[in-house]
């Protein structure tokens, strides 16, 4: 891992030091705010529709009516956004060949893909905390369930790490930016709709397509309930395309 | 410092280098001179550790620069050819991540971007954008960057192309100071540079070794004839017919104005008869001087001969029995 740091941090004051970052933020932001506030909107009127009926009043959460809604529309945001913060990573330096300089510091292959990574995490990340201050408007007019909320939020927290692994990995394929980020967008949307139809497949491997889909296993998240299953299942998805990234730069090795 | 032991790159087919050795000492410059596409760039490549050979072996300080890269990238600077740069960065955000990237601590940090960008001349840019700096500066911010924790070994790979005269000479000045503290290999196509910076010249051609000596002794080398210009008034048929019977006098060459080169025996001293002859003739000696072979000479000739050689072998090839 020798040299994350310094790559980490180099990565960061590009990211701050380039328009990419504010914009798709900004973006990001609006969105999100949208779709949080219209989801609260949405709530407020069926809460007043439901109000003589007792049943439908106690299926009527925050968590289900706001959050479960609004955190699946965060992750389809993401789906958008994170091959644009991953696009750069290793495609621009390829193509303006600061990837010699960069391999010829004493940095290991470990210590520049995880400094990337992070780097991108740590961007994800802050994206995401600026959206929990919805929350902490919201939680100063209604009681919400903060245990929930925490599951939600550490479950798009692994998902993002997910989509920024797959899109470094696409990165490192190629020299060019959009060619990385049509190869991100392309694999994610894969892996997001492939446990749609859970039927399909050989027989005896009906359940393997729901199995890796990225969207089954962050059902229970958004829903507040932590199974240890979906965390390993984004945790191994993170670590094999990190990977594959490593032999992918390995193979500057062999190519010549 | 380097030992480099029968080292072959090949891309695909192409062999780039075949069967490299050599070795530079501590605290040497050595100047890697060739044409284009003849291998220094692969060469030195190699030996930063940006890429493994096919075959060979090459270490640095002992370090294999294969199995213990991390080792031997610890000691060497490097300035990559075509110097890459973060255009996002300003030159102090840059050093500053090259020095981290080569694991100095924070105060060691600071000292040292501070004394690269000094060396460097690179105060009044140190808070630019690096996106907006001239190619002069941008070479210089990759030299202060191979700088940085004052490594034993610089490889310098073309450090002044693209330069204008002013920057070139800056920069060859640069390199000269740095000579003391550093072992220095560095690879030229301008042959003058090689020359005035380096104490040893290995001459790289088709990816093989054809010379490896001091400038002066590769000149030597090639001189086993002295070769002479004169100026001389007189009919030319006539000068050059009594030139030639000067013993010793190998060849005449009659130029515009009077002006002749002329190449002699080493053994034998041709100036004294040459003066005789032309002034016993009643013509005018203006000018008599021996010229000095130039390490252009050497490359222009060890390069030829080779490439005479191969075109040789490749229209009359050798049939095995």
């Amino acid at each position: 891992m020798t040299g994350c740091l310094a790559v980490w941090r180099k990565e960061l004051t590009v990211y701050f030091a380039t328009p990419i970052f504010y914009l798709t933020g900004f973006f990001f932001l609006l969105l999100a705010g949208y779709f949080f506030y219209s989801n609260i909107a949405y709530y407020t009127i069926l809460s007043f529709q439901a109000g003589q009926n007792p049943y439908l009043e106690g299926m009527l959460t925050p968590l289900q009516m706001v959050y479960r809604p609004f955190f699946s529309n965060l992750a389809v945001l993401f789906l958008f956004i994170v091959p644009l913060f991953t696009m750069r990573l290793f495609a621009e330096e390829k193509r303006s060949g600061t990837m010699e300089l960069l391999f010829t510091f004493p940095l290991s292959d470990w210590g520049i893909i995880s400094g990337k990574f992070l780097a991108a995490l740590a961007l994800y990340a802050l994206l995401l905390a600026v959206t929990g201050l919805y929350s902490a408007a919201l939680a100063a007019i209604i009681a919400v369930d903060w245990s929930a909320i925490v599951v939600g939020y550490l479950g798009l927290l692994l998902l993002g790490g997910a989509f920024l692994a797959l899109g470094m990995f696409s990165s490192s394929l190629t020299e060019n930016q959009i060619i990385a980020a049509v190869i991100a967008f392309g694999l994610l949307l894969l892996f997001w709709v492939i446990g749609w139809y859970e039927e399909l497949g050989p027989s005896g491997y009906q359940g393997f397509f729901k199995h890796i889909s990225m969207m089954g296993h962050f059902e229970a998240f958004s829903r507040g309930v932590l199974d240890t299953r979906d965390v390993l299942y984004y945790l191994s998805f993170i670590f094999f395309f990190l990977f594959l990234t490593k032999r992918q730069l390995e193979s500057r090795q062999w190519r010549g | 410092m380097i030992a480099v032991q029968d080292l072959t790159k090949y891309y695909g087919s192409f062999a780039a280098i075949q069967q490299l050795s050599f070795e530079v000492a501590d605290g040497e410059i050595v100047g890697f001179l060739g044409p284009n596409a003849a291998g220094k760039t692969t060469t030195l490549k190699i030996l930063a550790g940006f890429m493994p050979p096919t075959a060979g072996i090459a270490t640095v300080q002992g370090y294999d620069c294969v199995s213990q890269s991390l080792e031997a990238r610890k000691s060497l600077g490097y300035l990559p050819e075509t110097v890459p740069l973060y255009p996002d960065l300003t030159v102090t955000q840059f050093l500053s991540f090259a020095a981290q990237a080569k694991g100095l601590d924070r105060q060691q940090r600071r000292r040292e971007v501070d004394r690269a960008v000094a060396d460097c001349s690179l105060e009044e840019v140190r808070h630019t954008l690096i996106a907006v700096l001239s190619k002069g500066f941008r070479q210089r911010v990759g030299l202060a960057q191979a700088l940085l924790g004052r490594p034993p070994l610089l490889i310098l790979d073309e450090p002044t192309i693209g330069l204008d005269p002013a920057q070139i000479v800056e920069i060859r000045e640069l390199i000269r100071q740095l000579a003391g503290e550093h072992t220095i290999i560095l690879s030229s196509h301008i042959l003058p540079e090689v020359s005035q910076l380096c104490q040893r010249v290995i001459i790289i051609n088709r990816g093989q070794i054809v010379a490896s000596d001091t400038p002066a002794n590769l000149t030597q080398q090639l001189g086993r004839e002295a070769r002479l210009h004169l100026v001389v008034h007189g009919p030319v048929a006539e000068v050059q017919a009594a030139l030639l019977a000067v013993p010793g006098v190998k060849s005449l060459r009659a130029r515009d104005n009077g002006a002749y080169s002329l190449e002699a025996d080493l053994a034998f001293e041709v100036r004294p008869a040459l003066a005789r002859t032309i002034v016993q003739r009643g013509w005018d000696l203006l000018e008599l001087k021996t010229q000095e072979f130039t390490l252009e000479d050497v490359f222009i000739n060890l390069v030829t001969e080779e490439e005479e050689i191969i075109d040789n072998n490749l229209s009359h090839p050798q049939t095995e029995n």
